[in-house]
């Protein structure tokens, strides 16, 4: 018997990036927010004091700080005629769990989507043509344009103090930054970080084939930081351990090191850790939410009662969620209606390593660190002979070196014994990856429902992830790979090894946990589970806010867009919602 | 597994009394049985060799003989044999086993990666596809305990009865290639899924902290030129081309030696 609690206004799943956020706008209201998170607290001290984060067996390897796959996974297959087995273990993707989420262990690299990203189907049949876009492709617009997002990715650069250089000031053209980029009311906070040897090799390489190399923005601070909240952070000091680790140098903007160290001290705010939150409570009409039910660690079941429920856990547990929930009509792929897990998308990545004379010692670095090319992203190059939809960013990034899993090796190398060992001796210090980013269309028959035969540790159904990346996607791939290849080329090395995508898509090696789609907006309550300030069209008292809301996913790692997309929801929440609760868009 | 300790220090001690304190009933095996991983938890226990070999306490001039936690004599031989020649060595050069490899597996699989305590392994099993991954019923643990009885009852067929420790270099070679192409039968799973977890842990071993037990004296560190992780590069991010000349460091110091427990 699930045990009643007091109610609260503002409950919120989750406990990363986007609850940070939003409890940080709405306790300004003066509401009483309360944020459940399924894993455990974490601190920057201790949890990541460099005494023992820069451990790359525990946290890189073994997943220290991601969801553990025996309390939360889901099944996957890559067609509908296929039977889908669980996730056992962590592979393709690493979504966090505990107090920050992902936002504690992601590299920090800190995109804008284009203006064009926004208006994707609008802008292809605008340029191309209706007959451009393959039937099967389910690709829409946002309901929400860059112009209108603007002040909302500026305000998340500066909470993060993100180091890079503007190339586009107010629609004028700047020198050194991305020359593809939308339109920005100013400068990033900080200038970018030192170049790796390794991003000037690569900046001299794109350069001499006309391409227009920039340094990637980096939520790692260039130099001492204070954020508009008051919080201090530190300079980076490229110790190259970004990406699975938490930054115990306050240098790498979490909720940890940019939010909590003001919105833990206010009194109308509070946390819970070790809650499973199963469901969203809806009363008899179904169109109104009472608030949330949640097991602790012991197994105990909670009623948390609440005016306003807003959904910030990763993309596949937002989605899992409405579906147990029953908010909003499950997708069904043979009729191509309902919403609810319509459009899951993710991105397509492949590499060429680049084996050189010059020493990188590639463990200098830092996870946003990088050089990078947009002129290959989504509509910067004409695609009407390509004849596929979408593009990404090529680039060099010096994240690190650690031994295990990021060491590289020529092709035709032995894949074990005396000619393995060699290879990494005369290899680890002298190679560096250059890596295609590329976005994934949204099609009829990738989606995510609720798994027939698998169940969670309380009894629900699994999540159920039906995915293969789109023709589409393998074409576009192929050409970003081949100008990657271009790249290195150019930079006059020993020898490469292009590691293109093969079909079909598989959860086993890392790709990238750029999972999306599932809950996403629109204008049109057919085609979209929540409207353009990310509040469901059929339960007005339930947001839901992650990237389970893209369309489609771009071609560019989307915690910029997300940290965006929180404050665009909670402005919304604060300027109109609080004041006036009920649908903000009329269906 | 016995090393002499050539250079006796005050890490050595400390390291004794750890393992000493790592020995005993109270403290091992380690991670409280939680809400979710009885079930798992008792099949583990209930497969561990029932004895230790404990640490020589009290003598402070031997580098610690550090326990096995989880292979049998029989099956540490194999361990011992099968990643000499995934990563060989010598004493100038070291491999994995010089490198304390076997150590680190051992120590991983009676932990909780060898119990897969994060791991969903509820039924109904099936093979799946490739792009589905690991299917297999049986933890980490399971995989090695029943792969290498099947790998040895192989080699004892083909070879005169001798397990395979006992093969010649070329022979054991052959094995491992023949686990990798799945050209080997073993009894409930593919060889190769056994191979590729066993490759993963060696190459885990031979290059992760040696506080785990492998890359002993940053043997694998030192073959690579990677410095551990260090905390500050501030001035040498823009030195481009030049050599960084400080020592390997550890998570617990310059002692390459030191494991914790």
């Amino acid at each position: 018997m699930a045990k009643r609690l007091k109610p609260v206004d503002v409950v919120l799943v989750g406990f990363g990036w986007t609850a940070s956020i939003i409890a940080q706008e709405l306790t300004e209201e003066g509401v009483q927010v309360l944020a459940l998170e399924r894993g455990m607290d974490r601190a920057t001290v201790p949890d990541f004091a460099t005494t023992h984060i820069q451990d790359e067996l525990k946290y890189a390897v073994r997943g220290g700080l991601f969801q553990a796959p025996v309390r939360e996974t889901l099944s996957f297959r890559n067609t509908r005629d296929q039977t889908a087995l669980p996730m056992r273990n962590l592979g393709s993707f690493r979504p966090g769990a505990g107090v920050g989420g992902a936002g504690v262990h992601w590299n920090g690299q800190t995109w804008r989507f284009l203006p064009d990203d926004f208006v994707l189907r609008s802008h292809v049949e605008e340029r191309y043509g209706a007959g451009f876009i393959p039937e099967d492709l389910t690709i829409q617009d946002w309901g929400v344009t860059y112009e209108e997002l603007e002040p909302c990715f500026d305000r998340f650069e500066y909470l993060c103090g993100v180091s890079g250089k503007a190339g586009n000031l107010e629609g004028a053209r700047q020198t050194e930054g991305n020359p593809f980029e939308g339109a920005r009311s100013r400068d990033y906070p900080l200038p970018p970080l030192e170049r790796s040897i390794g991003s000037l090799m690569f900046d001299k390489a794109a350069r001499e084939l006309g391409y227009h190399p920039f340094a990637a923005p980096a939520a790692n601070t260039s130099r001492p930081y204070k954020n508009p909240l008051g919080v201090q952070m530190g300079q980076c000091t490229y110790c190259g351990f970004c990406e699975w680790f938490g930054c115990g140098n306050y240098s790498k903007a979490s909720p940890q090191s940019t939010i909590l160290p003001v919105l833990l001290k206010k009194d109308n705010f509070s946390y819970r850790t070790g809650c499973d939150v199963t469901r969203v409570l809806l009363d008899n009409t179904g169109k109104k939410a009472r608030g949330v039910l949640y097991r602790d660690l012991q197994g105990q079941e909670y009623e948390q009662p609440a005016q306003l429920v807003i959904l910030c856990a990763f993309a596949h547990h937002n989605v899992h969620l409405l579906l147990l929930s029953g908010i909003g009509t499950p997708y069904d792929p043979a009729s191509g209606t309902g919403v609810t897990g319509r459009n899951y998308a993710y991105q397509i990545t492949s590499s060429v390593e680049v084996f050189v004379d010059e020493l990188i010692n590639p463990y200098m670095g830092a996870g946003a660190l990088g050089q990078a090319i947009d002129d290959f992203n989504t509509d910067n190059f004409d695609h009407g002979p390509e004849g596929f939809i979408g593009g990404g960013y090529i680039a060099l990034w010096t994240t690190g070196g650690r031994p295990i899993l990021q060491h590289h090796l020529p092709k035709d190398t032995p894949k074990w014994g005396a000619g393995w060992k060699k290879a990494m001796a005369e290899n680890y210090l002298k190679s560096v990856s250059i890596s295609t980013h590329g976005s994934v269309v949204s099609h009829r028959q990738a989606y995510l429902d609720l798994d027939p035969t698998y169940k969670d540790i309380y009894g629900d159904p699994l999540l159920r992830m039906t995915f293969d990346f789109h023709d589409n996607d393998y074409r576009m791939s192929d050409f970003l790979t081949g100008k990657a290849e271009g790249v290195a080329k150019a930079m006059k090395p020993r020898s490469i090894n292009v590691k293109g995508r093969k079909k079909p898509y598989s959860i086993v090696p890392y790709q990238t946990t750029h999972n999306t789609g599932g809950a996403v907006m629109g204008d049109d309550p057919r085609t979209s589970v929540v409207n353009r300030y990310l509040q469901s069209w059929d339960v007005p008292n339930v947001f839901v806010v992650g990237a389970c809301n893209f369309p489609q996913n771009a071609g560019y790692n989307p915690t910029g867009t997300v940290g965006a997309l929180a404050y665009w929801a909670a402005d919304a929440i604060r300027g109109m919602y609080l004041k006036n609760p009920g649908p903000l868009v009329q269906a | 597994m016995t090393t002499a300790n050539k250079s006796p220090g005050a890490a050595a001690g400390n390291l004794l009394s750890r393992a000493c304190a790592a020995a005993s009933p109270s403290a091992w095996p380690s991670g409280a049985p939680d809400f979710f991983s009885r079930r798992r938890f008792v099949q583990a226990a209930l497969a561990l060799p029932a004895v230790l070999a404990l640490p020589a306490c009290g003598n402070e001039t031997q580098r610690p003989t550090l326990s096995r936690t989880f292979f049998s004599a029989d099956e540490y031989r194999f361990i011992q044999a099968a990643t000499a020649r995934l990563i060989p060595g010598d004493d100038k050069d070291p491999g994995a086993l010089e490198a304390g490899v076997p150590v680190f597996i051992d120590h991983q699989l009676s932990g909780p990666y060898g119990r897969a305590d994060r791991w969903y392994m509820e039924g109904p099993w099936a093979a799946g596809s490739d792009q589905q991954g690991y299917q297999l019923e049986e933890t980490p643990a399971q995989l090695y305990r029943k792969a290498i009885a099947g790998v040895d009852a192989y080699c004892r067929e083909r070879h005169d009865g001798k397990p395979y420790a006992e093969l010649s270099s070329e022979d054991q070679d052959q094995v491992l290639h023949d686990l990798d192409e799945n050209k080997i039968e073993l009894e409930d799973f593919p060889a190769q899924a056994f191979f590729s977890v066993l490759w993963q842990n060696t190459q885990e071993g031979f290059l992760s902290d040696p506080m785990y037990g492998g890359n002993r004296d940053f043997a694998g560190w030192k073959l690579i030129g990677f410095p551990g992780p260090r905390y500050n590069y501030v001035d040498e991010i823009t030195r481009y081309g030049d050599p960084y000349t400080m020592p390997p460091v550890g998570l617990l110091g310059r002692d390459g030696t030191r494991m914790r427990s």
